[in-house]
């Protein structure tokens, strides 16, 4: 197991968590790792949710990671539910129940097993079994879905739910929660219901009479999920456009943002049509490449819609020289990046944040982009508002940079909430507006924040037209080669970014419960995993750090004076090369020599003992230090 | 594009809508003096006068060329947009979508369309999007000082001498394959024809594409070019004697019958085609590339209204379903769901 999720052994022998390691000898309760290895397309992700949604309906909070391959068929995939009451949901390395269908993976995901693992595999794969150190359930799956599913076709799917129904037994999930969930999954295929309840039974009916009870890992009902949704980012991600009022959305298909554009959609075919006319209130356009979605986007926003497009890194690529037209003729636009492995194909089903310090200067030239960050499927729909809003108001482009492991996995959430404040239409001058001021330019800084005025096409008035072009333009947007007007220029839109620290998503600090003077920064998806760090480190290890999760760039006035007031302040990333980190230091070089960096770059989501392998370390080498 | 309101006042010097020629035109060129893309600019400003289009009402799109530089130069009272190197085809795609009530004019070039834009220019073919779009042909990259574009013809020659060996791109031939409605060529110096066909676009509803041969007379007008300014004139071969006559002028009756085809649009206008010697009918799409792909065997340089589909189908604000009011537009109650809503994708999430 441990080997493909990427590991080293000599990455798990230096495995410092005495805390974990305690834990796993004495039964323990709603905290445990299920994992299922299965054969992709095999339709077993229908299962998974079923089993993740049973656990929920107890009212215990769990995380899922999809681990699947770039294929469409037959390899090994992986589903992982992390069931913790105390909310740590983020990934963790070692399996507590490990469910074996796949003959592809199952020599080394036995291998990989460490003593003591709970095993349901398939007695058809039990050739594979070559250790003496497993607790194994060894389940005939073929005799028992030919009892259920008489139709030879349909086996392959419904074996997966019999799988659910042994797990729940052993991990004493209720199987009325197990039946709620099932209901939910095929409330859109009524005939799929009966079919997969009785095979969840079969499975459970099989456990009670062929596996003793055990009491390692147990999942006991609770109170701690009232109110909570489950859901993708990607999803979340494309009703915060919806409600952020998207106009125009233009798209080409790319793991792993495909999905947003999915959702969009069909969130918007349901509620962004005239309820009178029936007609649209929006474009979403399938462009034939991203060069060609951005060209849309910009296009769209220079007409004056509210404008977006989803990609990930080989897309942002692609936008690039649109990025920087966006950014100096000052068009609205959005760009949401789920980020994965790059760079080209990379490992385009494997989760990164790598294009951080691409995506804050894309383009050529002098380009400082405004990136906001969710950090879970309430803020990637909040996120969507505010890039569609900021946009408007500092017309520039604006990302969002999401994940993989974000867009594409289920997670747990607070409900999401209806927006409080009117769309923010920016600074646009109508020929009523025109008619009272006496000169309209369109690239002047009139208010003092560096953000100008401008018109949009179709403004019927003699001052309202202006030319829209990247080469040089002076203040009036008139075409100009003086060196005056183009650094004049460079100087504004810098002055702008400068507005825009002001306006993006502040930084949220959580206070170390001791006085400390060490500070960790996470941003995105790592937050959950570092504060189940902190957590951790706090409690096992009595070392103590403030925290702050970094939401946006550029970096806040707080973020700043949150490193100016720390001796050094580790700064946790999924990427190799520190990219916010260098970011940071190249803006505020008094505060440089403060960052140390944590970094994972394996693809997998990050967990939290990686980060505490990696502070221990890095602690230790400070103390060392004269 | 046109309205039908009628001008306030009428003299001679104005349009319907009570506008003087003077109205549409732009910023003082900055072109080589005699450059074709300056009258195309000029036929450009008439036939938007002519059909009395709202000169508020423009959306000037280009990529990056000296063609692409004309948006500065017409319909000055309109916003422009000289975007980057090709992507004129899918910014305008984007600003039509959010604002369908523009008419739209695009201009580039060659390079401009047939090489780094040629897949967004074929995409927006694709999707009817309705937009006039002008292609400056000249065979060279004016802007970056004259090196062969990919509609140079076979055989034709440099400055330098140096012979392109490659096959030309025929804008109007892929503009037909990729479902295009309206397809014409032209020459920057066949004034008549050319304003008669720009017309004819404007009151077009769908994409409507007219590759202008436009001679580059820095870097392209030399003996051994087919796209001089000699060249052109020597060898155009029109397929018919083009006039404009719009939705509110009655036709006049002094043809031969058989001699004339008549084309009606969308906004009623027509077409009135008098054949000269030959017997093409621009309304068979077979017709038209049969004609292009001999002109290409043959090497002739026929100009005309190349295709025009008999029943024009759904341009692309129709395929979208969209709302009658411009998106941009649009007040904040179409553009948010109610509160309420959230409420039940929560439930829907739970
Ligand atoms: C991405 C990019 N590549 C290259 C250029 C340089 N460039 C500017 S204009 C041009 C060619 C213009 O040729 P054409 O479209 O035929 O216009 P013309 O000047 O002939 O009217 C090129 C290659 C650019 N501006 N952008
Ligand atoms: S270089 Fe050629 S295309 Fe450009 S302005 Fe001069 S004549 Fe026209
Ligand atoms: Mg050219």
């Amino acid at each position: 197991m441990d080997d493909h999720l990427g590991l080293s052994s000599q990455q798990q022998a230096t495995l410092p968590v005495g805390a974990i390691a305690e834990e796993r000898n004495v039964p323990r309760v709603n905290d445990l790792v299920i994992c299922v290895a299965t054969s992709n397309g095999t339709g077993s992700i229908s299962a998974n949710l079923v089993l993740a949604r049973s656990i929920l309906q107890m009212g215990v909070p769990i995380g899922t990671k999809n681990l699947f391959p770039s294929n469409i068929q037959g390899l090994p995939t992986w589903f992982t539910i992390r069931v913790n009451e105390q909310g740590w949901v983020a990934n963790r390395r070692d399996v507590d129940l490990f469910v074996a269908m796949n003959r592809e993976s199952v020599f080394e995901d036995l291998a990989g097993l460490r003593p003591g693992t709970l095993v349901v595999l398939n007695a058809e794969l039990a050739d594979a079994l070559q250790r003496d150190d497993l607790i194994v359930y060894t389940v005939p799956f073929t005799q028992l879905v030919g009892d259920v599913c008489p139709e030879p076709k349909l086996r392959r799917l419904v074996v997966n739910m019999i799988y659910v129904g042994v797990v729940a037994v052993v991990l004493g999930i209720e199987l009325e929660e197990v039946e709620a969930a099932i209901e939910k999954q095929f409330a859109q295929k009524p005939k799929a219901i009966e079919l997969n309840k009785s095979a969840a039974r079969a499975g459970a009916q099989w456990a009670r009479e062929h596996i003793p009870p055990q009491d390692f890992v147990r999942i006991e009902r609770r109170n701690l999920t009232t109110n909570k949704i489950f859901v993708e980012g990607n999803t979340a991600s494309a009703a915060g456009l919806m409600f952020g009022g998207i106009q125009v959305f233009a798209w080409y298909p790319i793991t792993p943002s495909s999905s947003l554009a999915e959702a969009l959609t069909d969130l918007m075919a349901t509620w962004r049509r005239d309820p009178v006319t029936g007609k649209a209130t929006y474009a979403i356009i399938q462009a034939e490449d991203e060069l060609a979605a951005m060209g849309m986007v910009v296009g769209a926003g220079w007409a004056g819609a509210r404008a977006a497009t989803a990609t990930s890194g080989p897309g942002i690529s692609l936008m690039a020289e649109l990025a920087g037209l966006s950014y100096f003729t000052e068009i609205p636009a959005v760009i949401i990046d789920v980020q994965r492995v790059g760079p080209s194909t990379g490992l385009p089903t494997r989760t990164s944040q790598g294009d951080m310090l691409k995506a804050y200067h894309l383009s050529h030239g002098d380009c400082k982009h405004v990136l906001l960050i969710p950090a879970n499927p309430k803020e990637a729909f909040e996120f969507s508002m505010t890039a569609l809003d900021l946009a408007q108001r500092l017309q520039t482009l604006v990302f969002v940079m999401s994940d993989l492991d974000l867009g594409m996995n289920y997670w747990l959430s607070d409900p999401l909430e209806p927006p409080t404040q009117p769309l923010d239409r920016g600074k646009v001058l109508t020929a009523e507006e025109l008619d009272q001021i006496t000169e309209f330019a369109r690239y002047r800084d009139v208010d003092g924040d560096a953000i100008p005025y401008r018109t949009l096409p179709g403004t019927r008035h003699p001052r309202a037209p202006f030319f829209t072009q990247g080469a040089g333009h002076d203040d009036r947007a008139k075409r100009s080669e003086k060196p005056e007007d183009w650094a004049g220029n460079l100087e504004r839109l810098a002055r702008k970014h400068e507005t825009a620290r002001t306006l993006v998503p502040e930084s949220l600090v959580e206070l170390a419960t001791k006085p400390t003077r060490v500070g960790v920064i996470a941003y995105g998806t790592s937050d959950l995993p570092t504060r189940e760090a902190l957590a951790r480190l706090a409690t096992a290890h009595e070392w103590h750090a403030d925290y702050l999760r970094l939401r946006a760039l550029p970096a806040t006035a707080k973020t700043v004076e949150f490193i100016e007031q720390h001796d050094r302040v580790y700064l946790v990333e999924q990427n190799r090369d520190a990219q916010v980190a260098a970011i940071l230091r190249a803006e505020h070089p008094h505060i440089a020599s403060r960052i140390r960096s944590i970094l994972h770059f394996n693809g997998q989501p990050l967990d939290a003992a990686t980060v505490i392998e990696q502070l221990l370390t890095l602690e230790e080498s400070e103390e060392e230090q004269p | 594009m046109s309205t039908q309101q009628p001008a306030p006042t009428r003299s001679p010097a104005t349009n319907r809508i009570g506008y003087e020629q003077n109205v549409y035109k732009g910023a003082t060129s900055t072109l080589c003096a005699g450059c074709g893309h300056d009258s195309i600019t000029a036929q450009l400003v008439r036939a938007l006068w002519e059909c009395n289009v709202d000169p508020y009402g423009i959306a000037k799109m280009s990529g990056i060329g000296c063609s692409s530089k004309t948006t500065a130069y017409f319909a000055s009272l309109s916003h422009g947009f000289n975007g980057v190197h090709g992507r004129a085809a899918a910014i305008a795609t984007g600003s039509f979508v959010a604002n369908r009530k523009l008419l739209h004019v695009a201009v580039s070039g060659d390079g401009d369309t047939a090489s780094i834009g040629l897949g967004n220019f074929l995409h927006m073919v694709r999707r009817n999007v309705p937009i006039v779009y002008v292609i400056e042909n000249n065979g060279v990259y004016g802007l970056t000082k004259g090196q062969f574009s990919a509609t140079a013809d076979k055989g034709s020659t440099l400055k330098d001498g140096l012979r392109n060996d490659l096959e030309p791109v025929d804008c109007c031939a892929l503009a037909i394959e990729m479902g295009c409605e309206y397809v014409a060529r032209s020459f920057s110096g066949d004034v008549k024809q050319l304003v008669a066909l720009l017309k004819g676009a404007i009151a077009h509803r769908g994409t409507a594409v007219i590759d202008v041969v436009s001679p580059c007379v820095t870097f392209n007008n030399h003996e051994g070019s087919t796209k001089s300014l000699k060249f052109a004139r020597e060898h155009e071969e029109p397929l018919h004697e083009i006039g404009f006559v719009p939705y509110y002028e009655e036709i006049r009756v002094d043809y031969e019958p058989g001699t004339v085809q008549e084309i009606i649009l969308h906004d009623g206008s027509r077409l009135v085609l008098k054949k000269l010697g030959n017997d093409y009918d621009p309304t068979s799409r077979e017709a038209a590339l049969v004609l292009l792909e001999q002109a290409r065997r043959e090497k002739h340089f026929i100009t005309g209204l190349i295709y025009r589909a008999p029943e024009p189908s759904p341009a692309f604000d129709e395929q979208l379903e969209l709302v009658e009011t411009p998106l941009a537009h649009l007040p904040d109650e179409f553009l948010r769901p109610n509160p309420e809503v959230v409420e039940q994708l929560n439930q829907l999430w739970r």
